[in-house]
């Protein structure tokens, strides 16, 4: 227990005071706040007559100059956040000879690794709550209308989806720490499976879904229903699927959990049904929730089987 | 030699496919010897330290450090035992002081205890002046000191340096290895391996040499001599050059004693037993002198060649 506790606070400690987290930290903070200003400015014609959840509007709106709302940049930088505090977790500890000599002391081995993730996990947490609590407080300063109980509520479930969603980076990135020697290739690693996952990922899953339900010009509406889901379902092995799919149902409570195109159609047609409320939203919310975690659990699994059995040599 | 084992192995054995690192292994080490094992690079010498702390799991055998397997229980054994890496390395963005401090509070210290006793050993390890400076400004030399520092901080029983001494100047290796008895003064039990063959006969009390995964021979180091270089016997060296007639053949009655040679300005009794305290008395009754005696010892470099001499290694 002593040992876990000082592995974290070390970690804390480190991650403080490097240079590492300060370019996250402005990133981060500058984007946000880039967005919700974009937001406070084209939100009068985006919430229209509507009296309803216009504060979460905030975080959803995106203007013509910056096509980025708060939640579709969150997604971008999330990765980046989980890769940058995960990828060198154990390997840097390997090159730099300090395992063998930190695992000489008396702790159990799975305390550094445990330490390692708790500490990530608390950096993410601290980061992400901080983004958002900032963004809120500019919002409520630009606009002037106060977020209802309820809207809170939603804030606060967003954060702990973000914040389950950079879980699952950093579980990969530590994955990665302890399958590669060097931090360099650990790192490529996690940029690589994010990349093809960000980008790649729709593209197979469009060719799978075409390949058993052929699409085209005289399809009737079942069949492209049939198409549509098992697209998703094919999209839904990434975890941004899962994130994107759970952060709509929370913030957009008024589309629940339909498919992308069809939230476009809604945002544009004017097309309006009733909203839903939080609890279920929560109910839409839970699958992509829990494939999170189970992600996350699988990566850190992995990992920490991997490091436990494995040799500790200083060389 | 004390019969109370603080280090024991039993036919600990550890293969990686079909290459064996370290066969049949039996090491049995005492409250406050300092062990050194001797070898070629890639004898099993590492990968037997490895296994000892828990860092590697035996493919077969035992082993009690403490009395307490390194494996199951690693926290009891770790808390007794220190550990120095060949490539040990620290924090280079933390000085010395606040790397002593984090291995500190991981074996459970704070407070002023720590505080104190992390200057006591920055002392003794001659870095006072440095302590405070950054550790990736440090020289290979100055880390391998700290390193010994770093071992002491948890006041260990056991303590194991693997090649402690590889890479640092002469003058390096004296201070690490004049730490390294320091240690021992302290009753601390030390396994060692180095390739300073010279400078580990003075720290050793037992050695064990490695070849091939396997532990050729081990012992003290006269004994090992004797063993390897005079097929177990005794050479007892009188300091005289040459023997009255009389004085021989009453040497020669002595049990045990079967050949003196004179050579250059000195007298070599050989026996099979150490007879020295019977040659000293059986020399004072035949010429009424008092003559210092010596038992021949041995370089552990000789020892060490005897046993390699022609073994492509």
């Amino acid at each position: 227990m002593n040992g876990l506790m000082e592995i974290i606070r070390k970690e804390l400690a480190d991650s403080f005071n490097s240079k590492r987290f300060v370019i996250l930290f402005v990133l981060v903070y500058m984007a946000g706040i880039a967005t919700i200003y974009i937001a406070a400015q084209n939100i009068r014609a985006a919430v229209g007559d509507s009296t309803r959840d216009i504060f979460l509007n905030l975080f959803i709106v995106s203007g013509s100059n910056m096509p980025f709302s708060f939640p579709l940049f969150m997604s971008i930088f999330i990765p980046i956040i989980g890769i940058a505090l995960g990828f060198d977790a154990v390997n840097s500890e390997r090159t730099s000879g300090n395992l063998s000599r930190l695992l000489a002391q008396p702790i159990y081995r799975d305390d550094l690794i445990n330490g390692k993730f708790l500490a990530g996990l608390a950096m993410i947490a601290i980061l992400i709550m901080s983004v958002v609590l900032i963004v809120a407080g500019l919002g409520l300063r630009l606009i002037g209308v106060p977020p209802e109980a309820e809207e809170i509520l939603r804030l606060f479930m967003f954060v702990i989806v973000s914040i389950l969603y950079g879980a699952f980076w950093m579980s990969l990135a530590v994955l990665f720490s302890v399958l590669f020697k060097k931090t360099a290739t650990s790192a490529l690693a996690s940029i690589a499976v994010w990349i093809f996952l960000f980008l790649f990922m729709g593209i197979i899953a469009n060719l799978i879904a075409g390949a058993v339900y052929p699409v085209g010009q005289d399809s009737t509406v079942a069949q492209v229903a049939d198409y549509d889901s098992l697209y998703r379902m094919i999209n839904r092995i990434s975890p941004g699927t899962l994130y994107a799919e759970g952060i709509q149902a929370i913030l957009v409570p008024i589309m629940g959990n339909s498919s992308p195109t069809m939230m476009m159609i809604g945002m544009y047609s004017g097309l309006m049904p009733a909203p839903l409320p939080l609890s279920q939203s929560l109910t839409l919310v839970w699958p992509q929730l829990v494939g999170l975690v189970a992600l996350t659990a699988i990566c850190f699994a992995g990992a920490y089987i991997k490091f436990m059995r494995e040799e500790i040599r200083s060389t | 030699m004390s019969d109370n084992l603080v280090i024991e192995t039993r036919d600990l054995t550890k293969a990686y496919g079909k290459f064996t690192a370290v066969k049949g292994l039996n090491l049995r080490i005492a409250e406050g010897e300092v062990f050194g094992l001797l070898g070629p690079n890639g004898a099993g010498k590492t990968t037997t330290m490895l296994m000892l702390m828990g860092f590697c799991e035996p493919t077969s055998g035992s082993v009690l450090i403490n009395g307490y397997n390194p494996a199951r229980e690693p926290v009891r054994v770790k808390s007794v035992v220190g550990y120095m890496p060949e490539r040990i390395g620290f924090y280079d963005d933390m000085t010395a002081r606040e790397n002593l401090e984090y291995t500190g509070r991981l074996n459970g210290l704070g407070g002023s205890l720590l505080k104190d006793r992390i200057a006591e050993l920055i002392e003794t390890v001659g870095l006072k002046d440095r302590a405070d400076q950054l550790v990736g400004r440090y020289s290979h030399g100055m880390k391998q000191r700290l390193g010994i520092a770093d071992v002491m901080i948890k006041q260990p029983k056991i303590a194991i340096f693997d090649e402690p001494t590889s890479g640092i100047d002469p003058e390096g290796t004296d201070q690490v290895l004049n730490l390294v008895r320091a240690m021992a003064r302290q009753k601390v039990t030390v396994i060692i391996s180095s390739h300073q063959l010279h400078q580990l006969q003075k720290v050793c009390t037992g050695v064990g040499i490695f070849s091939k995964g396997q532990m050729i021979a081990s012992g003290p180091v006269d004994k090992l001599g004797r063993d390897a270089l005079r097929k177990g016997n005794y050479n007892i060296i009188l300091p005289i050059a040459q023997l009255a007639d009389r004085v021989r053949s009453e040497i020669s009655k002595i049990p045990g004693v079967f050949s003196i040679d004179s050579i250059a300005d000195s007298t070599i009794v050989s026996a099979d037993e150490d007879i020295s305290g019977e040659l000293e008395r059986v020399v004072f009754e035949t010429t009424g002198l008092k003559v210092q005696m010596k038992v021949e010892e041995f370089e552990l470099e000789e020892i060490y060649m005897k046993y390699f001499e022609g073994s492509s290694i």
